[in-house]
């Protein structure tokens, strides 16, 4: 325990939330102790993918208000293309819909530009799907009708298969900033990207109830969370690469409670950070493990389930925390493994419904739908 | 002192990752020629069988896998413009294609039927091996795919040994065989040196091997094959030997004479009944197909599980019955042999007949 969330939180200039901390602090101690487990069961079937259809690592999966399931998922082939001026990548993801029983309904964005390697899909509440790419560092917005309304990002128009040439003797540095993208010249401490919608490998997006766009970006150089209007005007980003208060290691998933506060899950610092709106930090809380995707609930009092894989594969160290907003563990479910109920890589969640949720995992290639049960 | 020391460690690391990058040019000449050591072997006549059929538009390419299921039907994992599996029904006409345009079929290298006929390709481009159902459906993906971001800097094709041994992660692992309580046993690859063994939820018990010429080394693990004691074989490709394990990977014997092998089978398939078995390992050619090894490679070799030969078969080519390097035998009936050859994009069945009897001098 080399950082205590005890001692963040009283270095904070925001006093009133040192409640919080110390609940956060029993949390943490809590984990540790006896977490009660959360009976469940799980449905591997969830969305039927049959023989001609498969699902390759699960990006992320969520359902809109009519049940239906989306999947953002990693299939066949991300291609570099050769012998053209430019190598870019092409393929490698699809965007599947299928109906609240698991039939499959349709595909979208086929033949879409920036489908190379699934990473975050979620359902905003006018039933807008919107897809992550890492690879091609975008958030797309497709429309219930299945139409692109919002690109968010550029994917890189070459990408380097060879690491870069060492610098000419006597050239000077670049900017110190993260690399939004567009080559803005805004000198900032690493991962604090460039102001502007570039982003560096984004991981998750959420929105506030004026319909402003969130995004955790990411697990490439910028280490930061970008605001963004409804029509996709930037508006301010915050946040650097470091592990101190707003500062990320890696910013792995966003979500936004009906007050307006911002939940990072600051994956290599192990470790929840709240913000306000615009950006001032709030809090934390740390107990929960290896953050890698959460879910912010909906009902009158909002809880986060959060997944934590504790190894590289997914395969020794993982379950799922249920979580107060304050950071209070109320309970967890699940364990790593290939097994149903067991999970391997668990990087998306859908809570639509408080308890039968949506679990889409990397290294299993699969949705399951896991139905929680009142603990006896 | 701390230093020093670090930075000599590293230099030792740097060094022996040199040396074994050379690995595959210094290892002994009759293991790399690929001439059987064997003599006095007897010939088994062999006859191919006119089997598989293809409707117009359908066409097989480098044939690296082939297995039967416990009905007859035969699944041949190839590399095509994409890497594809195919079913044949019992009487070799195509069926169905299985896992079209998966996240994990990049560069077929095997495939295998278990004792409930599901299906596990292994596939080196992706480092994984994925499970299906007798139907197709996938039941369990092992290993993982890179980040293909991240794999860049292995374009175009740079990626070399790196022997990192990763608890669920292969480098370009090369087979799978099981055992009567359904752990599964990988032979792992080019870019480990090592088998690994998993119990049947994919759930990671043991490993043994690194690289190198050694007991207990190997130089590309290329096949692997589990007989009904739970014995593991291990085709260590470049050091020219079968390498047998028991069912913990406690070293048992090495078969050195019968060229490199480039792949094993057990024969009897993965349900233990009354029936002897026997092994069976193809000594091919190499890829590229040089006139030379052509003259003394291409055969396949029939053995006791202890190594005793019984006979051989085949010699390399491309005509009917010949072979143009074997990368994988079906052997569940032990005298009816499929065989999947690369350079002739093609599987065949291979009937074995008696051996003649002996001449009596």
């Amino acid at each position: 325990m080399t950082q205590s969330p005890m001692t963040h939180s009283m270095t904070s200039t925001l006093r009133t939330f040192v409640a919080v901390a110390f609940l956060a602090l029993s949390a943490s101690a809590g984990a540790q102790t006896a977490v009660p487990e959360i009976p469940f069961d799980s449905n591997v079937d969830a969305v039927k993918t049959g023989v001609d259809l498969y699902l390759g690592e699960v990006g992320g999966v969520g359902q809109n208000s009519k049940g239906n399931i989306f999947v953002y998922t990693r299939t066949g082939h991300p291609y570099a293309t050769l012998g053209d001026n430019r190598t870019f990548l092409r393929n490698g993801s699809k965007l599947y819909e299928f109906d609240k029983t698991g039939r499959f309904v349709r595909e979208l964005g086929q033949m879409s530009y920036g489908f190379n390697m699934a990473y975050g899909l979620r359902v905003d509440p006018q039933d807008n799907v919107w897809t992550v790419d890492l690879a091609a560092n975008q958030v797309v917005k497709f429309a219930p009708d299945g139409s692109i309304a919002l690109v968010l990002g550029r994917k890189p128009e070459a990408i380097g298969v060879r690491p870069p040439p060492p610098p000419a003797p006597g050239a000077t540095p670049g900017p110190g900033g993260g690399g939004g993208g567009f080559g803005g010249a805004a000198p900032g401490p690493p991962g604090s990207g460039v102001p502007g919608s570039g982003l560096v490998r984004p991981t998750d997006v959420a929105w506030d109830k004026a319909g402003n766009i969130y995004i955790s970006d990411g697990i490439g150089n910028n280490n930061r969370v970008v605001k963004l209007a409804p029509d996709g005007r930037f508006i301010k980003h915050w946040g650097a690469t470091g592990a101190g208060e707003g500062q990320f290691n890696g910013a792995k998933s966003i979500a936004i409670d009906a007050q307006g506060n911002v939940y990072v899950a600051d994956l290599g610092n192990k470790r929840i950070q709240v913000f306000d709106g615009e950006g001032t930090y709030k809090a934390q809380f740390t107990g929960v493990g290896t953050p890698q995707t959460m879910c912010m609930t909906t009902g009158a009092t909002q809880y986060l389930y959060i997944a934590h894989s504790g190894d590289p594969d997914g395969m020794d160290d993982a379950t799922i925390y249920k979580v107060r907003l304050d950071g209070t563990v109320v309970g967890k479910f699940g364990s790593a493994g290939k097994l149903p109920k067991e999970f391997s890589l668990v990087n998306s969640i859908d809570c639509r419904n408080e308890n039968e949720l949506l679990i889409g995992e990397m290294a299993n290639w699969r949705v399951q739908k896991v139905t929680l049960k009142a603990a006896r | 002192m701390k230093r020093s020391f670090g930075l000599s460690l590293s230099v030792c690391v740097l060094a022996g990752g040199m040396l074994a990058g050379y690995g595959e040019f210094s290892r002994p000449v009759s293991a790399q020629s690929g001439r059987a050591t064997a003599t006095n072997v007897p010939v088994i006549p062999h006859e191919p069988v006119p089997f598989f059929k293809h409707a117009p538009g359908i066409y097989i390419g480098e044939a690296m896998g082939i297995a039967t299921n416990s009905k007859g039907n035969v699944y041949v994992f190839h590399r095509a413009n994409e890497t594809r599996l195919f079913e044949y029904s019992p009487q070799g006409a195509f069926t169905r294609e299985i896992g079209k345009n998966i996240y994990g079929f990049s560069f077929a290298h095997a495939v295998r039927v278990d004792s409930e006929d599901n299906i596990w390709a292994v596939d080196e481009g992706t480092d994984n091996i994925i499970k299906f159902n007798p139907e197709g459906k996938v039941l369990m993906v092992v290993g993982r795919r890179d980040d293909p971001v991240a794999m860049l800097t292995n374009m175009p094709g740079t990626a070399t040994f790196h022997g990192r041994n990763g608890r669920n992660r292969f480098g370009r692992q090369t087979d799978i065989g099981f055992d009567q309580q359904g752990n599964f046993f990988v032979s792992d690859g080019y870019f480990d040196a090592r088998v690994v063994k998993f119990d049947r939820n994919g759930r990671y018990l043991k490993s043994v091997g690194t690289r190198g010429n050694g007991h207990l080394q190997f130089s590309t693990p290329h096949g692997i094959a589990v007989d009904w004691q739970g014995n593991v074989y291990v085709a260590d490709r470049g050091n020219g030997r079968v390498v047998v394990l028991d069912n913990d990977l406690n070293w048992k014997a090495n078969y050195t004479n019968v060229g490199n092998p480039w792949s094993v089978c057990v024969s009897g398939g993965p349900v233990k009944n009354a029936s002897k078995q026997y092994l069976y390992s193809s000594n091919s050619w190499s890829d590229s197909a040089p006139a030379i090894p052509a003259e003394y490679t291409g055969e396949v070799y029939k053995m006791e599980l202890d190594g005793t030969i019984v006979g051989r078969f085949g010699r390399a080519g491309k005509a009917p019955g010949e072979f143009a390097t074997i990368h994988a035998i079906d052997c569940r009936d032990p005298n009816s042999l499929y065989t999947a050859e690369i350079n002739n994009w093609r599987a065949q069945k291979i009937v074995l007949k008696p051996l003649p009897a002996k001449a009596s001098n």
